[in-house]
């Protein structure tokens, strides 16, 4: 019993806290690379656009992180659509692949633009250590990873309510199904463009601030997750956001528990070579099952 | 000779070696990208295999990692490209059938895996502490003529490299990999198999720029995980590639000079700023190219040189 609860205090927990993370990132980039048909390299720089803003509030008017984290997320959504706009939006006729290439300018722009205004030393949120909170028998959790899962959740049912509801979310889902059968039905494209990007951007700066807040605050914390969110996309299927929260949850767990000792007495995984879990996951998805496992499509 | 003569000629050659390994680099991306139409975001990967494989292999032996062997640093070259050809063919098996999207997200997973591997095993490569005693060729010949032979050495592997991309550009292999490039549907219903003719492709650009590492890791005599940052190996030669004329093999080599003026250039306007912001001019250096990279894609998307179209038979 007490080393279930050692487990999942140290190693499952965490992980569903990192799936969070992810899963708010992956959504944008399942979206984005449905409806727009492009992979959106600049997505982790979104995400850490969205932390340094919620950062801002926190250290020039004491808000807490919690309360930021709503300013944060109106400020990730409007940059994304600013960006969309100013960058992407000439390339809606190109082939997809010339699109990738200008996300990697935006990813330049953005994090230099971050690098500039912030400087690139470590930050944190808040200082100090708070005890994990008992919940029940030996079982504990951190209070950041209590708030930052159930923030998900709530932000997971909303997402839900609008996609399931809105006409802009059906309208969205259908686009993301086949772009060019909701186009001869009238959908005006150019507007689910623009939410598609008000989503992804809000929920890549929320899944930011989460990052920041769950660890540190640096130059390249939304780049580091890149892969990850790349590996749960493609594993929930491209196109379908329910999966891409399935793929986020899943890959987040399985690089926190790919580090206990299972055999012996060292981390099964080394902690430093998390990233490469997820980059396993991806690959075995690509041989073997391209369309995810919730059947995804295979651009 | 006059000692600001002498340092003016020497800035001159290092200006004119880089230039020749972007331009080294830029003709292996044009390889991919140019002929084919694959897009390779792990450039950085396979320039740090070649690089640490020619670290390892030529510099004198060390108790901080494997080797090194002490090879003579020609016999090296070979082996550093082996090495990043054998990483791209698996990648290139996996991805080369889907979407290009997809050899994307796989190069960039494999290249920052590469990284994390030579940055974390300290046995292998010396971890962030990097190998600094890579022999250079041509070194024994003392300043300046030890540096001119060398440059002379990598503006002949770029030239050697340029002939055989030309010569592959107008052959019945390069015909089929741009037919393909351009209508996979049309260049498959005529037999051409797809998959085999990409994943040529793809090794060979990616061995050339395992050469590209090779060379640079001897200029330097150095190779860390701060030589391998993405922005000065894959964004760089992106950013080169377009500006001179993806689908050119000459536009790809004045890409790499052009960029490569531009950023050494705002090095030398940057170094006169205040010192406060001298430490925040590489960044707004990365901006420029970030700027850069998206305007000219939007303006000029064909690049300086553009592709030529083939030359019609019927005259």
């Amino acid at each position: 019993m007490e080393a279930l609860a050692d487990f999942c205090n140290l190693y499952f927990f965490p992980g569903i806290a990192v799936g969070c993370i992810y899963a708010l990132g992956a959504v944008g980039i399942s979206l984005i690379f449905a409806i727009l048909r492009f992979a959106h390299f600049a997505h982790g720089d979104v995400m850490t656009l969205g932390a340094y803003l919620a950062y801002s509030l926190v250290a020039t008017l004491g808000w807490s992180v919690y309360v930021a984290l709503a300013l944060a997320v109106l400020g990730g959504a409007l940059a994304s659509v600013l960006i969309d706009q100013m960058a992407y939006k000439p390339f809606r006729r190109s082939p997809g692949i010339i699109v990738v290439i200008a996300s990697f300018g935006v990813m330049l722009v953005v994090r230099s633009l971050i690098q500039l205004f912030w400087g690139v030393d470590v930050l944190n949120y808040e200082t100090g250590i708070r005890m994990p909170v008992p919940l029940i028998g030996d079982f504990r959790m951190a209070q950041k990873h209590i708030i930052i899962i159930v923030v998900s959740i709530v932000i997971a049912a909303s997402l839900h309510w609008f996609l399931s509801r809105s006409r802009m979310g059906k309208a969205m889902r259908a686009m993301s199904d086949d772009a060019d059968l909701a186009r001869i039905s009238g959908i005006d494209t150019e507007r689910v463009v623009r939410w598609t990007w008000l989503i992804g951007g809000g929920l890549a700066a929320a899944a930011g601030v989460f990052a920041g807040i769950n660890s540190k605050l640096h130059p390249s914390v939304g780049w580091d997750l890149l892969l990850p969110l790349f590996a749960a996309a493609i594993l929930g299927g491209i196109g379908k956001p329910y999966g891409a929260i399935v793929g986020g949850l899943a890959i987040g767990v399985a690089q926190e528990v790919a580090t206990y000792p299972w055999i012996g007495d060292l981390p099964l995984v080394p902690p430093a070579y998390k990233n490469a879990v997820a980059f396993f996951v991806m690959v075995c998805m690509l041989i073997w099952r391209p369309t995810g496992i919730f059947r995804g499509r295979v651009l | 000779m006059d000692m600001q003569l002498f340092g003016l000629i020497m800035y001159a050659i290092s200006l004119a070696t880089m230039f020749g390994i972007y331009g080294v680099l830029c003709l292996g991306l044009n390889l991919q990208w140019g002929f084919a139409g694959l897009f390779n975001a792990g450039i950085a990967g396979f320039f740090a295999v070649g690089a640490y494989a020619t670290a390892i292999l030529t510099s004198p032996e060390s108790p901080n990692y494997l080797g090194g062997f002490g090879w003579p640093p020609l016999l090296a070259l070979p082996i550093a490209m082996l090495l990043s050809g054998l990483i791209a063919w698996p990648v290139g098996r996996i991805c080369l059938g889907l979407k290009g999207d997809y050899l994307a997200m796989a190069t960039i997973g494999i290249s920052e895996i590469i990284r994390l591997i030579l940055k974390n095993e300290d046995w292998l490569a010396n971890g962030t502490m990097g190998i600094s005693t890579v022999p250079r060729p041509f070194e024994s010949l003392g300043q300046p003529w030890g540096n001119v032979a060398f440059l002379g050495f990598v503006l002949l592997v770029m030239a050697i490299l340029y002939l055989a991309a030309e010569r592959a550009w107008i052959s019945p292999w390069g015909r089929a990999m741009r037919a393909i490039r351009d209508n996979e549907l049309a260049a498959a219903a005529i037999g051409k198999d797809v998959v085999r003719f990409r994943l040529e492709a793809f090794v060979i650009g990616s061995m050339v720029m395992g050469l590209g590492g090779a060379l640079s890791a001897m200029y330097f005599k150095f190779i860390g995980s701060s030589a391998t940052e993405p922005l000065l190996t894959t964004f760089l030669v992106w950013v080169m590639l377009i500006i001179g004329g993806s689908g050119n093999n000459r536009g790809a080599m004045v890409g790499a000079g052009l960029v490569w003026l531009i950023w050494s250039g705002t090095e030398l306007l940057t170094n006169r700023l205040p010192a406060e912001w001298i430490t925040r001019s590489s960044y707004m250096r990365a901006l420029l190219i970030g700027i850069l990279l998206i305007v000219v894609l939007q303006r000029f998307a064909k690049g300086v040189l553009p592709e030529k179209p083939p030359r019609r038979i019927d005259g």
